[in-house]
């Protein structure tokens, strides 16, 4: 050991790290640097030693109430008046390790700090928060939806003791409590972690959640006269570490460890939050959040991830139909294609129109470019479909692809034509219409008695509506769980959809339509086998695309352009990472 | 968890040579054979009708009472003292199922169910008899004692749908069952 301070002019790499904004903490033996104001978990975790916890998220503020993350924490001893700090060969000072343990999740680190997150202390520590946990806890795993998924099964293995050493009664709360229309309350499994509070709170801007009574008592419940019915209630089951709040619409499904989990992207609206759908077999169970920083931090609403059903009702459109002398009949593929491409065949320019959808994949947008290309019309149009934001996660715009429109129509208006072409069926000039995924008198405001004028009404959709009743041909495609392709969000974030079940046998991928009726009209069109080849036309045509490929996107997406528009979540989000509060 | 790690026994030279083995096994068959035919095996007063006194004419007999207590036969649902399903639907026994012969619809009971303390039961349980290997692990690994494997075994079917055990089946080969099981207790 040295006796003084190493020469001022050290080149040692620890004396850089303030110079870098980082201090020198000392991991289980090991020195890192990490970055000023980490928290002591978020430290660990950098070094790869996970610390267990409950109460702890990096979304929302920690109030340190689980105790599971307690580690043991040292810091050089402080010299006497007069006395200079002593150091050890290696530089860095000795570590004083204290008696008592320190919480990592609301603790943050500081120089020349030592941490341990194993050990006797530690381990002793952790078993003790396992044993008071489970005392009260009911042994509800079979019945419980979070087996499984449950960090308190989890911990429970690494540091319970496998039986419990408590003889009284357990202490009753009220069970299977409806405090929301989409959320189940289980007092008795809850560890009282107040993630849900705090996530109600700060998060969903609706603090309906509350803590009432003390000690083993204390009962999760809605504040009087108010219910959990905020439409961003079910990320509280997501972020529930135990069963205590479950979701029922999942309840009593399936067991989780049954389910697939695909990553993709949510359709509901501009904001394209990131998901993952949760399927067995062909049916999907459940979608629930991804993290994604740029998109939808961890949350998700209510409304855009119950939104799947439809997907495997009875209305499913499972094969093509074709009109003939007034009566819809099944036909094949191959009938229904030709039957489309002959009717095409007769009209040029201005007597055809296309109306595709903002909530087609790019893939399908660019083929129905290249379809109205190939007609050489320019009457190709996107149905609208704005609302309210929700100052969250809604955007205004609730079709989740008018960037990615604008970018490969190259046009900064892709709902200009439709006034036009809703005149021009009107006013009988067009002849025929490809409508792609709109009921266009349910969202278009178009008349029955025009659409009937039509020489040829082709539509594309995934359930019967009125449109599909007064087509010639009907064409069945895949929804958004059935597919693989790409979106741009409201911000400019290419994403990608990937394919989580297939659709009913009759229907088809809507890109391949595209591409056989391409292939119909123009026989000379190059071979797109896969929907990877279409994505490399648009890679060659599109600037913003450029050098990209569907799987060069990756799972968070990639920023291919520049929009004025904004996720008002992130924003708030931001300001509270900057304030401190959160670790985001 | 911890990986336990099992060491080979050590042979010595004469049980290299197997033959000790055989010789011993060929003893007990010898064994059984001479006390069958002087009428000493058991069931011998049941088998004495016919021939020599030792071929079992089945179906007419059966050796169904002499089975053993933990004869792993067809597996099948119970119910306790009381008539109520045991079984919670947690679905384990589809998850450890080696053939995936046990296919489970949950479902939840109703609020106005006096039981609904336990919140859960099967809407649907189906086991493919053609597909199950009667090898218990089921049974093991229920967690509410709820599915056992009994001692039938001619489980038999002119289709493939009536070798399909449904819920109905599986209680009625089931039957009741005593023994302690928690969960319907409103104090644990």
């Amino acid at each position: 050991m040295a006796d003084s301070a190493p020469a001022t002019a050290d080149k040692l790499p620890k004396d850089l790290a303030a110079e870098k904004g980082m201090v020198n903490v000392q991991i289980d033996d090991t020195w890192v640097q990490v970055p000023v104001g980490t928290r002591m978990i978020e430290a660990c975790r950098m070094a790869g030693k996970e610390i267990p916890h409950y109460c702890y998220h990096t979304k929302l503020s920690s109030p340190g109430n689980c105790r599971m993350c307690l580690v043991q924490m040292g810091m050089p001893p402080r010299p006497a008046p007069g006395q200079a700090p002593t150091y050890e060969e290696n530089g860095y000072q000795e570590i004083g390790w204290m008696p008592r343990p320190v919480i990592a999740c609301a603790s943050t680190v500081a120089e020349n700090m030592g941490i341990r997150t194993g050990g006797d202390l530690v381990e002793k520590c952790r078993n003790g928060v396992m044993e008071f946990l489970l005392i009260n806890h009911p042994l509800d795993c079979p019945i419980c939806d979070q087996a499984g998924e449950c960090s308190l099964q989890e911990f429970s293995v690494e540091h319970g003791r496998g039986c419990s050493r408590f003889e009284e009664m357990k202490v009753k709360k009220p069970k299977n409590v409806d405090i929301g229309p989409r959320i189940r309350l289980d007092d008795e499994r809850c560890i009282m972690c107040s993630r849900c509070i705090r996530f109600m709170d700060e998060v969903a801007d609706d603090p309906a959640l509350g803590f009432i009574d003390r000690g083993t008592h204390t009962t999760l419940t809605v504040h009087p006269g108010h219910r959990l019915d905020s439409n961003y209630s079910l990320n509280t089951a997501d972020i529930c570490p135990v069963g205590a709040l479950t979701s029922t619409d999942f309840r009593f499904q399936m067991r989780v460890w049954f389910l697939k989990e695909t990553k993709s992207i949510d359709v509901n609206c501009g904001t394209g939050c990131n998901t993952v759908i949760w399927t067995r077999g062909n049916d999907i169970f459940r979608i629930t959040p991804r993290e994604n920083n740029e998109v939808n931090s961890c949350w998700m609403p209510d409304s855009h991830r119950l939104n799947f059903r439809y997907l495997h009702t009875e209305t499913r459109l499972t094969d093509p139909v074709v009109k003939s002398r007034g009566r819809h009949e099944v036909a094949d593929w191959f009938e229904a294609i030709t039957r489309v491409s002959e009717g095409l065949k007769d009209y040029h320019g201005d007597e055809v129109a296309f109306i595709g959808s903002g909530r087609m994949t790019n893939e399908e947008l660019f083929l129905l470019k290249h379809l109205a290309d190939t007609l050489e019309t320019d009457l190709l149009t996107l149905v609208p479909r704005f609302a309210q934001s929700d100052g969250k996660l809604i955007a205004a715009d609730r079709n989740p692809n008018t960037t990615g429109a604008k970018l490969i129509w190259a046009s900064n208006d892709p709902y200009a034509k439709l006034k036009a072409i809703r005149k021009g069926v009107a006013g009988r000039r067009i002849k025929a219409l490809v409508v792609f995924y709109e009921d266009l008198l349910a969202e278009a405001d178009f008349k029955a008695s025009d659409l009937e004028n039509l020489d040829l009404l082709v539509s594309n959709h995934i359930l019967t509506n009125d449109t599909a009743s007064v087509s010639h041909v009907v064409l069945p495609g895949a929804g958004f769980a059935e597919k693989r392709g790409s979106m741009v969000n409201i911000t400019g974030r290419l994403q990608r959809l990937n394919q989580a079940i297939l659709p009913p046998e009759g229907a088809m991928d809507d890109w391949e339509i595209l591409r056989d009726l391409i292939r119909a009209l123009a026989p000379n069109e190059p071979e797109r086998n896969l929907v990877e080849d279409v994505f490399g036309e648009i890679a060659d045509e599109v600037e913003e695309f450029e050098e990209l490929t569907l799987s060069k996107i990756g799972d968070l997406g990639v920023h291919v352009t520049d929009t004025d528009e904004s996720i008002p979540l992130l924003e708030t989000e931001r300001v509270r990472i900057a304030a401190g509060e959160i670790v985001g | 968890m911890a990986i336990v790690k099992v060491k080979r026994p050590k042979l010595s030279w004469h049980e290299h040579l197997y033959l000790p083995a055989i010789l011993k096994g060929l003893g007990i068959t010898l064994k059984h054979a001479i006390a069958a035919l002087r009428g000493k095996a058991p069931g011998a007063e049941e088998l004495a009708s016919s021939g020599l006194g030792v071929t079992m004419q089945y179906p007419e007999q059966k050796w169904d009472a002499r089975l053993p207590e933990y004869y792993r036969g067809v597996p099948a649902l119970v119910t306790d003292e009381q008539g109520r399903e045991r079984c919670v639907s947690c679905q384990l026994c589809e998850f450890i199922c080696p053939p995936k012969a046990i296919t489970i619809l949950p479902g939840e009971l109703q609020s106005d169910n006096p039981w609904s303390k336990v919140e859960k039961a099967p809407r649907e349980f189906e086991i493919n008899m053609i597909r199950c290997i009667y090898c218990g692990m089921c049974e093991e690994v229920c967690p509410e004692q709820a599915i056992f494997l009994r001692q039938d075994y001619a489980m038999t079917g002119g289709t493939r749908d009536e070798m399909v055990n449904t819920k109905g089946r599986l209680y009625k080969i089931g039957g009741m069952r005593e023994g302690l099981v928690n969960k319907w207790n409103k104090l644990k």
